[in-house]
């Protein structure tokens, strides 16, 4: 039974970009890739700083519950994130950290990659750690095309961050490369932790 | 958002965008609400979608006007919608009464929310099936339609409006948080391939003209306000040319005509949509989002050799009896899960009398009944 389901959770706290990154990754593997896809969200009343959380499910079937159950994948964009989903991941499952904001691991399988301080440090801007985070993200899981998600990104950033947001996704996808090249290099499955600061 | 046009065109929709692209396929020119969530994506993407066609959106001073404002816009010719939540659906009962009796098709779209008054607002809940039956005083019969999907989103809204102007009486669309916020991919077909239901107007002269006359459909000729045909509308129990009246007779036909309309095309009314019930030992009926979980729960238990089938709920009222009542008749038991202490659930014991088991799963925290929980169910029942 839709054997190929994948369901992604992305978290942080309200204004990290949590919620437009779950539209971005819905609209590359739903749109541009043509999949079936599912894209939900849960926030709280605030408008900035509550836990803000976005799923998107994507299978090659029509999708009947558009929620993630066990998510293939965990993107934790900050430690109370970290914390509150940790254990609601697939065993084997991937969990991917921002490891700026992610400083207590509760598992030797993580990925942490520091997502705001690269932003800070290459762009100058701190809320496009998103974006370098989604790049990271289809680049170990392969569950979006690269190129899809490029086109999808540019299509939803306001005009005239193209080259920004381009930039950022290319620094992303470098980030997870450099992750599955060290971890094949020490021979280790690519999603155990290192920690890479 | 940047790709929000209607015509023939796969798009990544929120349920409330789609809902909108259906109002405007099948001829929505007036929108009138008060923004409240989780329903405001429908106030917004209208008041620059409606423009676009020549419609009009007004932001109205609360519920109460919202309702007022697309009555007087149907009855001037325009097919209007509203959207709002439970604490504003609660307001517009009364002037929702008065559709009903002055019957004046237009749909109001209520995307549920947890409750009672201002509840849990970013939260999913199903807890006013009743209210959408009952909320208005006096006997009446309504049309009420509920949406479990994006793509039912927009096609669910386009029978809606046929049915309000097949019918001439209010059709409610009962959505809740979850469908309402989930994206989804759908297509949207070209507006040349969607069926339009316009109402019935007169052809007669003017002055021939008898407003509330019976036919044997039931529904009469409705003409629009400044086309000539000059007629008195009115919230009160009237006779066939639209006056108040108190003679047994008039006041009978009036009222029996009205439970007519609706009574004699039940079947073209009652929808539903079945999930391997063909050889079905347990069934499960369910509606809206949770739907989504039954359907999921229903492939897993024959997946481990269970016999289980589905029915799901698109017409809610008038409650799908005929359709539901024999498959009552051939199951060991049924399970109806809800995001309430139990609405649906009381008409499916109601038309069950009895016969076969009939088990209730609810859920009343704020959050959507999963697939694993239906699914212990089943393996129990």
């Amino acid at each position: 039974m839709d054997s190929n389901r994948y369901e992604i959770r992305i978290s942080g706290s309200g204004g990290q970009g949590i919620i437009i990154s779950g539209i971005i990754l819905a609209e590359a593997a739903g749109i541009y890739d043509g999949k079936y896809v599912c894209q939900t969200q849960s926030y709280g009343p605030e408008a900035r700083g509550g836990s803000s959380r976005a799923e998107v499910v994507v299978s090659d079937d029509p999708i009947d519950y558009p929620k993630a159950m066990k998510p293939d994948l965990l993107l934790a964009m900050n430690q109370k994130a970290c914390d509150t989903y940790i254990f609601d991941l697939k065993p084997g499952g991937i969990l991917m950290v921002n490891s700026t904001l992610v400083k207590q691991l509760p598992t030797t399988r993580a990925i942490a990659i520091p997502f705001t301080q690269m932003a800070r440090e290459r762009t100058g801007k701190e809320m496009i750690a998103n974006i370098i985070a989604l790049g990271a993200l289809a680049s170990l899981t392969g569950v979006v095309s690269l190129r899809s998600l490029e086109a999808a990104v540019l299509s939803r950033v306001p005009k005239g961050t193209e080259e920004l947001n381009k930039k950022a996704l290319e620094a992303g996808i470098e980030a997870a490369r450099g992750i599955t090249d060290k971890s094949e290099e020490i021979g280790m499955e690519f999603y155990e932790n290192i920690a890479d600061e | 958002m940047n790709a929000l046009k209607s015509g023939g065109c796969q798009l990544l929709l929120q349920g409330n965008e789609a809902i909108v692209e259906g109002a405007i396929a099948a001829g929505c020119r007036f929108f009138a609400g008060y923004p409240i969530t989780p329903a405001t994506e429908i106030s917004e993407v209208m008041s620059y979608r409606l423009p676009a066609v020549d419609g009009t959106f007004i932001q109205m001073e609360d519920e109460i006007a919202s309702m007022g404002a697309i009555v007087g816009a149907s009855l001037a010719g325009a097919k209007s919608m509203t959207a709002t939540s439970g604490p504003g659906f609660s307001l517009m009962q009364e002037n929702l009464g008065f559709a009903c009796i002055a019957e004046v098709p237009c749909v109001i779209v209520n995307v549920m929310r947890g409750g009672p008054s201002t509840g849990i607002p970013t939260q999913v809940s199903q807890g006013d099936v009743m209210q959408t039956r009952w909320g208005t005083h006096g006997d009446h019969p309504i049309i009420v339609l509920s949406v479990s999907t994006t793509q039912d989103c927009f096609s669910i809204t386009v029978k809606a409006f046929n049915l309000a102007e097949k019918y001439r009486t209010p059709v409610i669309i009962l959505a809740d948080e979850v469908v309402a916020h989930t994206r989804e991919k759908i297509f949207l077909p070209h507006p040349g391939e969607v069926e339009v239901i316009d109402r019935i107007r007169p052809n007669m002269p003017p002055d021939w003209y008898i407003p509330y006359e019976d036919t044997s459909r039931g529904v009469p000729p409705m003409a629009a306000f400044g086309e000539g045909y000059r007629y008195h509308v009115t919230g009160l129990v009237h006779d066939s040319r639209g006056f108040p009246t108190q003679r047994p007779d008039e006041v009978k036909g009036l009222m029996s005509r009205l439970f007519r309309k609706i009574n004699q095309h039940f079947f073209d009314i009652q929808m539903v949509e079945e999930e391997a019930t063909e050889d079905a030992e347990v069934l499960t009926v369910a509606y809206g989002s949770v739907a989504r979980s039954a359907r999921r729960a229903t492939r897993e238990a024959r997946a481990r050799g269970i016999k289980a089938g589905m029915i799901q709920l698109v017409t809610l009222w008038p409650f799908p009896r005929q359709v539901v009542e024999p498959m009552l008749r051939k199951v060991r038991a049924v399970l109806v899960p809800e995001l309430n202490v139990g609405q649906v659930s009381r008409e499916v014991k109601r038309v069950n009398q009895g016969v076969t088991r009939v088990e209730t799963l609810n859920r009343i925290d704020g959050n959507l009944i999963t697939p694993e929980e239906i699914l212990s169910r089943l393996l129990k029942i």
